[in-house]
């Protein structure tokens, strides 16, 4: 009897593992062991490299350098991202009117097509006939306009500016549930206690919103160093390397050099440091918390 | 859970599953021809075209459209690695791409359908047109000789200018690379755009460069730079490079060129935004889709030497390969052999602005495509070279370019890294 219930169980659950198996696990293993080829993604024969794959990936400086870029972008979201994301959800969870429009309004950007967004911002920065060189004219700051994004000074920053502009409304949405949960009670306890605005925040917002800030970093960190629909649309890398990103370069790998093996060692090098870097933040929020 | 239930949810996962499946052959009836291209121009005159053909034999051709290219491309590897090809598709990429597909026996060979009755089918297209489908006896991919796709149309890789803008400039087409350089110091004393291209988009970029590379050293060293006989090192590569220097600081190019892409590039001069335009015959049909008023003539890029001749890039357009695992495949050379006759091909060009494959089909062209059409004398092509270049290679020189024209490296520079990443590709091959 025992036994035909703990039958019963597995098969509850057989669906969802053999789909869990099929769809990620096998094709995990396919990439991993197809990172041990040289492969161009036709020919029905692939010759086995050993780990060389991996190798070439330490003395890869294009690779190292889209990995710094994507730091870079990351970087970006991280503050300046994630510091607009907040300070708009604290606005908005405070008794403001409007408070619903606003919070439609900021939601807006994660909605829309990366491409479409891309594209949009590519005829704002256009050096040429672009949006921002023409309000830059009009206000009389003419010396300040470029070409936002075929200039290497400037391309990375604005491509991570957008990218911010794009994501910002995810961080706010999860800053705005997490300040919810917070009980009002210990905002009037501390006013009780004599407390003032910036006392209330820095001593009862800030440390219940640690958990939270860590699940945006996590994700902030994550989305951003996987970004590339966006930059393929803005740069598509360009100008030379300056905002090349991992993901392009899987792409590059796969779609321009034809080589799939490559281009599997790659994506598993980059799954490999993504874990990492989550599991070091993970680490870090938890001490903090403590 | 009753059992009945668990029964039907393991069918369910079952079937699911079991679509991922590839399939064996690409399954048609023998009444249908399944073609997948990416033309999207060309994808109402394709279906106009597969009307007359029913008509004609009660045979159905499907044109099935798949854009962007990109995409188009990664479906048709997709379908390759899962034995699941239309009777007929295009393949986009290098010839090296094109020589797996054929090694790995996705492509027909029609060499025994070009040489029937005299070589009549052969006969009737652009000799460059058919070279580019061809893989010579002794050829260094290992494909047994042969032709294994038939052109659909012909193109060529110029430089355009806008006659109006030109004539405000005072200046007539250049003649030569100071006249050219001559006209970039009056665009940039004007505040006007000097010359638009997709050069975010490598290929374009790689095209110009090769040109110049004819035209200073030659066919022949250029090929025994590939072959690895001449390093980039050599001078004849510093000053190709050193060109793109001079051009950009006389003017010639326009502002953020280096990450533009070739639609953008095409709106800013269809729109009388630009000097100077590096296109190639395809864009006829785009200028005229957006402004049909433009006025513009087109030119070989000014040459740098009289040593060599300019050589552009030009042969086959768009090509269409048999499927050699395909059920339809005696229907499918059938309808590719009606596809490519002089009616047919007269009506494609006419249609979509695009020069016709068959020779015998070019009668009435516009002047624009006249002058397009002229430029097959002076073309060349990649894939008729018999080799290679490393892609890491290309990469490394074409984004090397454009560290070049933002002044960021110099022509020495460059050539030194593209070089090192030669040696890195010839080590590793060896």
């Amino acid at each position: 009897m025992r036994i035909k219930e703990t039958l019963e169980n597995y098969v509850f659950v057989l669906p969802a593992v053999t789909i869990f198996i099929v769809f990620y696990i096998i094709p995990f293993i396919w990439v991993f062991q197809l990172g041990l080829f040289e492969w161009d993604g036709i020919l029905p024969t692939k010759i086995f490299v050993g780990l060389n794959n991996f190798k070439e990936i330490f003395f890869d400086r294009t690779w190292w350098q889209s990995m710094g870029n994507a730091g870079y972008i990351t970087l970006i979201a991280l503050t300046f991202q994630n510091i607009i994301a907040f300070m708009l959800a604290w606005a908005c969870d405070r008794e403001i009117r409007a408070k619903n429009f606003y919070r439609l309004i900021f939601f807006i950007p994660p909605v829309l097509s990366e491409v479409v967004v891309g594209l949009v911002w590519q005829w704002i920065l256009d050096g040429n006939y672009g949006l921002l060189n023409y309000w830059l004219n009009g206000l009389g700051l003419g010396n300040l306009t470029r070409s936002w994004l075929s200039d290497p000074q400037t391309a990375l920053t604005a491509v991570a500016i957008v990218h911010s502009w794009k994501g910002f409304g995810w961080g706010f949405l999860i800053f705005l549930a997490g300040l919810q949960t917070i009980p009002r009670e210990l905002y009037e306890a501390a006013r009780v206690d004599g407390a003032n605005a910036w006392q209330t925040f820095k001593n009862v917002t800030i440390p219940l919103m640690i958990p939270v800030a860590a699940l945006v970093a996590i994700l902030t960190i994550l989305g951003s160093m996987q970004s590339f629909v966006l930059i393929n649309a803005m740069t598509r890398g360009g100008p030379a390397y300056h905002t090349e990103v991992p993901v392009l370069r899987i792409l590059a790998s796969m779609r321009g050099s034809s080589r799939f093996g490559y281009a599997c060692a790659q994506g598993i090098s980059f799954g490999v440091i993504l874990m990492a870097i989550s599991f070091v933040q993970y680490k870090l929020s938890k001490k903090i918390k403590e | 859970m009753s059992g009945k239930k668990q029964i039907l949810c393991l069918l369910l996962a079952f079937a699911a599953l079991s679509g991922c499946a590839p399939q064996k052959e690409a399954s048609n009836s023998a009444n249908t021809i399944t073609v997948w291209h990416w033309m999207t121009d060309r994808e109402p005159a394709f279906r106009e075209l597969a009307r007359r053909y029913e008509a004609k034999t009660g045979i159905k051709v499907r044109f099935e459209l798949y854009a962007p290219s990109e995409e188009y491309s990664q479906k048709v590897r997709a379908a390759a690695q899962g034995v699941n090809l239309p009777d007929i598709f295009g393949i986009l990429g290098e010839k090296k791409d094109f020589a797996s597909f054929i090694k790995a026996g996705h492509v027909l060979n029609l060499s025994s359908y070009m040489s029937a009755d005299n070589f009549k089918w052969r006969d009737r297209f652009y000799a460059r047109a058919l070279a580019v489908n061809e893989f010579p006896s002794g050829n260094t991919y290992g494909v047994p000789a042969g032709y294994y796709a038939v052109p659909i149309d012909v193109m060529t890789i110029q430089m355009l200018y806008n006659k109006e803008l030109l004539k405000k400039l005072g200046s007539e087409p250049p003649k030569n690379l100071q006249e050219l350089l001559d006209i970039g110091k009056k665009i940039k004393a004007a505040k006007m755009q000097g010359l638009v291209s997709g050069w975010g988009e490598i290929a374009l970029i790689d095209c110009f460069a090769n040109n110049y590379a004819f035209n200073i050293m030659g066919k022949d060293k250029v090929l025994a730079t590939i072959k690895g006989r001449v390093p980039y090192t050599d001078p004849d590569w510093i000053r190709v490079l050193s060109l793109f220097k001079e051009m950009q600081e006389s003017g010639v190019f326009a502002n953020g060129l280096v990450t533009m892409i070739n639609k953008n590039a095409e709106q800013l001069f269809a729109n009388g935004r630009a000097v100077f335009a590096f296109n190639g015959s395809w864009c006829v049909n785009v200028y005229k889709g957006m402004n049909p008023n433009l006025s513009y003539g087109v030119m070989l890029p000014p040459k740098a030497s009289d040593k060599y001749p300019m050589a552009i890039w030009g042969g086959a357009g768009s090509s269409f390969m048999v499927n050699a695992r395909a059920k339809n495949k005696e229907e499918a050379v059938k309808f590719l052999e009606w596809l490519t006759d002089k009616e047919q091909q007269a009506y494609l060009s006419e249609a979509t602005n695009n020069l016709p494959a068959n020779k015998e089909s070019v009668s009435a062209l516009s002047e624009v495509m006249a002058q397009f059409a002229k430029g097959i004398d002076n073309s060349t092509h990649p894939n008729v070279w018999g080799v290679s270049e490393f892609t890491p290679v290309l990469e490394a020189f074409d984004k090397g370019i454009q560290s070049i024209i933002i002044g960021e490296k110099t022509p020495e520079q460059v050539a030194s890294e593209v070089q090192k990443i030669k040696m890195r590709e010839l080590a590793k091959k060896k």
